[in-house]
């Protein structure tokens, strides 16, 4: 149910963004999703793409520090409220969302959100309960 | 004004007569009570009783801060600790203070030094002298309160911080003398002018800055909008604290050294040779009256020269330039002294921080800025912006505790930070003094 995120820090300088792209694609890895989140400082690219292996051998060997965490990736209605529901059953399970965002392609009539919790077992465990799709990894690179 | 006439404007010839007389003795005694310094004589050569003439000094090994860090904390003290009334400390090199004692006629010299300078920037009983070095291990802070007392002057023992509370209390309590850091005394004419006080309505006539490197264009940039006479004084723990040597309010133009106290020789930091009088190098300084911890042909790493030329003031004593470096790569930050080595250890004890750091020092309107820049490895690494911003906290955190400076960190990419021929360059110091 896990689905393998890398993560690369950046520096908040121009052209540091670019150099991943450049390294990701003169490595044919193809960029299923990312988020950037950034301080006045630095930044951190999260990336899903259609191959970790190669794309963290990649950006190593051009300098970056890489990192993988697991990751869930949940389907969401695509209508009002939608969201609101996944998040209110993790609400009332206790359970905290250390950030997430959203898939550019949709699964089957549904959006895609990845998200990060500290607890991840008992994050799947509490949305498969409540009736909630969660994607598998090897589905969600090939999508 | 002069504190101690017959010292200070004692003729050279009978000074150098008290001198030698005062350096047979302490040789005499650390050779007889500190087994370091007898086994660095014995293995040198080196016999007390052969000491003839001052010249003969060249002849006595030279004592670093190896040295004092190898015989941490009391191996060099010359008295039974029953005798030692004070202990200071300055930051070391590797976490470890470099820790100095005092008996109580050792902090009566020291104040008597304390007050000889506060009389050389022309301070009397009759002022109120407002004290903004910082109070503790630090020997600014209490050197200077106990040679205002010396001085019967009134004393505020203000420490450092809080500026905006040090501006009302110089104003409401009619401070004429300062004393703090140079770039301490710029950041309270900039914080003054916040708060809307004018120097020129203060009654402040004469400042002693010392404890880092300063500058003529800095003097006239404090005399300008601190609106008073801006002396340097220099000193070091290892010596006896601030009062080794001071500028007069007369000529302003170089310090004169309490030479009937310390001995000052310029060498070769290369080769150790003595060189002559207005020649560049390496100050080295011998105590001899201090009873607790003499120091013995100390290297201060300081780079200065000496002048010998006849002063207006009257004092006979010994002029040095201002220091214009160092032969290690001590940064003074903020007064404080600071290490490469010992950012290096801060990171070290943090788990996953590798050792590749650069320090970027830059002033900052007045104020000396330091940023400890940090490359990131995988290790140290999280996805998670709070996680970065707790190992930046975390490690600024260490560096206050360890060293008692703040330092901004930033976090770097790996290899981000230069390195010329192999060799990574840890020190970039854009301050212009």
């Amino acid at each position: 149910m896990r689905v393998e995120q890398i993560s690369v820090f950046l520096e908040n300088k121009a052209g540091r963004l670019a150099e991943v792209t450049r390294i990701l694609s003169e490595a044919g890895v193809n960029i299923r999703a990312l988020s950037l989140a950034d301080t006045s400082d630095f930044g951190i690219l999260r990336l899903i793409v259609n191959d970790n292996e190669k794309a963290k051998q990649a950006l190593k060997e051009g300098g970056f520090t890489v990192g993988k965490t697991d990751v869930v990736a949940v389907e969401v209605q695509d209508r009002p409220g939608g969201l609101h529901r996944i998040l209110d059953i993790l609400r009332k399970a206790g359970i905290n969302v250390e950030y997430m965002y959203a898939f550019v392609q949709q699964s089957g009539d549904n959006a895609v959100i990845i998200f990060r919790f500290d607890n991840l077992d008992e994050a799947v465990r509490v949305l498969t309960e409540n009736g909630v799709t969660v994607i598998n990894g090897s589905k969600v690179y090939t999508m | 004004m002069i504190h101690d006439i017959e010292y200070e404007t004692m003729p050279r010839e009978a000074l150098e007569a008290i001198q030698l007389r005062r350096l047979q003795t302490t040789l005499q005694r650390v050779y007889a009570t500190v087994p370091f310094y007898r086994k660095r004589f014995d293995d040198a050569g080196f016999n007390p009783a052969d000491m003839k003439t001052l010249d003969d000094l060249r002849r006595v090994p030279f004592t670093t801060k190896q040295d004092l860090r190898d015989n941490y904390p009391f191996g060099l003290f010359a008295v039974p600790m029953d005798n030692v009334v004070r202990i200071h400390a300055s930051s070391g090199t590797t976490g470890k203070p470099t820790v100095v004692g005092y008996t109580a006629r050792d902090v009566t010299t020291w104040s008597e030094l304390m007050a000889r300078s506060l009389s050389a920037a022309g301070a009397t009983r009759g002022d109120i002298i407002h004290n903004a070095y910082g109070y503790g291990l630090f020997t600014g802070g209490l050197g200077v309160h106990y040679g205002a007392e010396r001085l019967g002057a009134s004393v505020i023992p203000i420490s450092g911080g809080n500026t905006k509370r040090q501006i009302m209390i110089m104003k409401d309590f009619g401070a004429t003398i300062l004393t703090c850091t140079p770039s301490y005394a710029l950041h309270l004419a900039e914080v003054a002018e916040e708060v809307g006080v004018d120097f020129k309505d203060l009654k402040f006539k004469a400042g002693i800055f010392g404890a880092e490197p300063w500058s003529e264009k800095m003097r006239q940039e404090i005399e300008k909008k601190l609106n008073l006479d801006a002396l340097d004084i220099y000193g070091l723990s290892e010596v006896i604290g601030p009062g080794v040597a001071v500028e007069c309010l007369e000529a302003k133009a170089g310090l004169h050294i309490f030479e009937d106290h310390f001995i000052p020789e310029i060498i070769d930091p290369e080769t150790g040779e003595v060189l002559p009088y207005g020649e560049t190098g390496e100050l080295v300084f011998t105590s001899i009256t201090k009873e607790a911890f003499p120091v013995i042909r100390y290297r201060t790493r300081d780079i200065t020269s000496l002048n010998p030329a006849p002063c207006i003031c009257g004092r006979t004593h010994v002029r040095m330039n201002r220091v214009s470096g160092r032969t290690d790569d001590m940064l003074i930050i903020r007064g404080v002294n600071v290490f490469p080595s010992q950012i290096e250890s801060v990171l070290m004890e943090i788990e996953g921080v590798e050792p590749h750091y650069q320090l970027v020092v830059d002033r900052e309107g007045t104020l000396d800025m330091l940023t400890v820049m940090v490359e990131v490895g995988e290790k140290a690494f999280t996805d998670e912006i709070k996680g970065l911003q707790h190992l930046e906290k975390l490690i600024a955190k260490n560096i206050k505790e360890y060293l008692g400076v703040s330092a901004k960190v930033k976090l770097v990419e790996p290899k981000s930070i230069a390195r010329s021929e192999g060799k990574a360059v840890r020190v970039i110091d854009n301050r212009k003094l």
